[in-house]
């Protein structure tokens, strides 16, 4: 067993108007250059294809009408990758399948990908953050629901080999599924899928897929692989560490000085992601009574006032030199049970092409070695 | 003396258990709800019952009526109310509805009108209007919450609302009342294409009423609505938003039991 780290940007347009209501969903497309935008996806593959240099592997996201991701089609980035990788593998994390009216066109995706990249790809699959609602024009409501069918009709879709079947479901319809091609991977590419809280993790956990968590620090982090760990016991399974993941923002250099003013660039990411209330509570994403409570309180998500020094101690964000990253790290994978997988978020916002690669060089070269032995 | 014998608070449609309110003397009141659910200490529904035995249940999801699995549109909901006038074995009903309520109650109407005297809709949605690039009803899913408060309430002043002060089980219901109205008119967004051609079936007295700053329903909007059924009027009532039952009861209650006597005069 060994901790493998997947290098992630979320491929963001930094360039944001002065004022604006919402980054997500309304921001108007006119403060898109696209000739400044051409240029970042080269920047961005290029960053990518470094960290395959480097002995890490690649994780790629997706969301729509938002400046914080210009991956809206993230199979056709992923298509790129596959292409111009040959060593890493691809993690697409993920599609979003509960917004998707097609599951079966996700299914060829998949499939066709995986062929390209001579089965390196793993597959995610998503409910998606709450602005996603408006932006992918899908209702709020049987999310959770409307996930599983899709994810079940996507599975019988690889896995059938014997010409079509037909599927007659509560949320997906579809006569004829033949897929062409099926997936290079038998009997299908790995699966992922992402949790914000405990309560939806005993389903991935009686699957065996790997549960991904991104920056629920140190307690809800805990919260999720207990979940995970405790769902798979009681089907008297292990739960070996590559079943889990934790993403966070990650920013390696040679001091602690150098570490910290990169991850300050990182927390962009943060500060930038000004969402009104209606994106960010759409009536039944969360449960009545988490809706009801939030009502009161005000949103979950809203980290626009978080401190560097707030997310370091969260565990949200690991940054300073190679030993302070490490001791960090070690400290979170050890109070959450421990995690085969670490989502480094190391390009975001201003950190330009030369700081990011300083980052994962110094990363790749001085971290990831002790946390392959750590897992 | 009230002609139904309903529980107190509750009647069951079919094994469903709604929470309803029933009170007052007089003709028989169906009345549905809007989006916010029904609050039983309501004015409205003490000035109707002077006049009306009104009969209001909560609608499958919101308030305390369960929702079964199964249902996710608005024609769930119309067949809820068909199955109650059968299994009550209601005669000559005034069938009202306020905004999704309204829609509810054109569905009624359009599937089998028998047991019906007359329909009134007040802010009603339901109807696809304008054309494929032009919304009929304002997003309220995607605007600021003050935006929509503006919208729906000629004085939102008046309509300021503090959570912080609400007890659990009044935010639940909120919440609740949020989620399913949103599971029934997601998309298509608040209408159903075919309505506004079925309405053409209807042959029962019809008025629609509309709060003159109601800015979710338009006058153009509901223009369409009475130009779709033979015969209907409009009546427009001063002071009043979306909800004219709560900025402006004694009137709405005046309009509704005119066009009531109205029409009973008529036929008598």
């Amino acid at each position: 067993m060994t901790m493998r780290t997947w290098f992630f940007t979320e491929t963001a347009w930094p360039y944001l108007p002065e004022e604006y209501d919402s980054i997500r969903v309304t921001l108007p497309n006119r403060h898109y250059d696209p000739h400044i935008g051409a240029e970042l996806y080269h920047r961005y593959l290029d960053e990518w294809l470094h960290a395959e240099q480097m002995g890490l592997d690649i994780m790629l996201n997706e969301h729509h009408q938002t400046a914080t991701c210009l991956d809206p089609a993230a199979p056709i980035m992923l298509g790129v990758l596959a292409r111009q990788t040959s060593r890493a593998r691809l993690l697409l994390l993920g599609n979003p399948i509960a917004n998707r009216r097609q599951p079966v066109r996700v299914a060829e995706e998949m499939a066709m990908v995986d062929n390209l990249a001579r089965g390196r790809i793993e597959v995610g699959f998503v409910r998606g953050v709450p602005y996603e609602i408006s932006a992918g024009n899908a209702s709020p409501l049987r999310m959770s629901e409307r996930f599983w069918e899709a994810h079940d009709l996507i599975l019988k879709a690889w896995t059938t080999h014997d010409g079509p079947f037909s599927w007659e479901g509560r949320f997906f319809h579809h006569r004829q599924v033949n897929i062409w091609p099926r997936p290079y991977q038998q009997p299908h590419p790995p699966i992922w899928i992402t949790a914000l809280s405990a309560g939806s993790v005993p389903a991935v956990a009686e699957k065996g897929y790997v549960v991904a968590t991104f920056l629920t620090g140190f307690e809800i982090a805990k919260r999720i692989f207990d979940s995970y760990r405790d769902a798979a016991a009681r089907l008297g399974r292990e739960t070996p560490s590559d079943r889990l993941a934790y993403a966070a923002l990650v920013y390696t250099g040679d001091t602690d000085e150098e570490g910290q003013a990169g991850a300050r660039k990182l927390m962009w990411y943060m500060h930038a992601n000004k969402v009104p209330p209606q994106f960010v509570m759409p009536p039944g994403y969360v449960p009545v009574e988490a809706e009801a409570n939030a009502m009161r309180k005000g949103s979950l998500y809203d980290f626009s006032r978080l401190t560097l020094e707030q997310a370091m101690a969260q565990g949200i964000v690991f940054a300073g030199n190679p030993d302070s990253v490490f001791k960090q790290i070690k400290a979170h994978y050890e109070h959450v049970g421990g995690y085969g997988h670490l989502l480094l978020m190391g390009q975001a916002g201003f950190l330009d092409h030369r700081e990011t690669v300083i980052g994962i060089d110094r990363f790749a070269s001085d971290v990831d070695p002790r946390l392959r032995e750590l897992a | 003396m009230a002609q139904l014998e309903i529980d107190d608070g509750k009647i069951a449609v079919r094994g469903l258990q709604l929470e309803v309110v029933h009170r007052g003397t007089g003709p028989l009141l169906l009345l549905l709800h809007g989006a916010g659910g029904i609050d039983p200490r309501a004015e409205f529904l003490d000035l109707l019952s002077r006049h009306f035995e009104v009969v209001a249940p909560s609608h499958p999801g919101f308030g305390n009526s369960p929702l079964p699995d199964l249902f996710d549109s608005v024609d769930d909901l119309a067949y809820v109310y068909l199955d109650l006038l059968e299994q009550l074995d209601l005669h000559d009903v005034t069938l009202a509805g306020f905004s999704l309520g309204g829609w509810i109650a054109a569905e009624v109407a359009v599937r089998c009108a028998h047991r019906l005297s007359r329909l009134i809709l007040a802010g009603p949605v339901g109807i696809k209007a304008g054309d494929r690039e032009t919304r009929d009803i304002p997003d309220i899913f995607a605007l600021p919450p003050e935006e929509v408060t503006r919208l729906v309430y000629h004085d939102p002043r008046k309509a300021a609302v503090d959570y912080a002060a609400m007890s659990d089980e009044q935010l639940r219901i909120i919440a609740r009342n949020r989620q399913s109205l949103a599971l029934y008119t997601w998309e298509p967004y608040m209408h159903n294409p075919k309505l506004r051609y079925r309405l053409g079936r209807l042959k029962l007295p019809v008025l629609l009423i509309r709060g003159a700053s109601d800015g979710l329903v338009s006058e153009q909007y509901l223009e369409a609505y009475r130009a779709a059924i033979p015969g209907a009027r409009i009546e427009t009532i001063a002071e009043a938003g979306h909800a004219p039952q709560i900025e402006q009861p004694r009137a709405l209650v005046e309009r509704m039991l005119a066009f009531t006597r109205e029409r009973s005069a008529e036929s008598g």
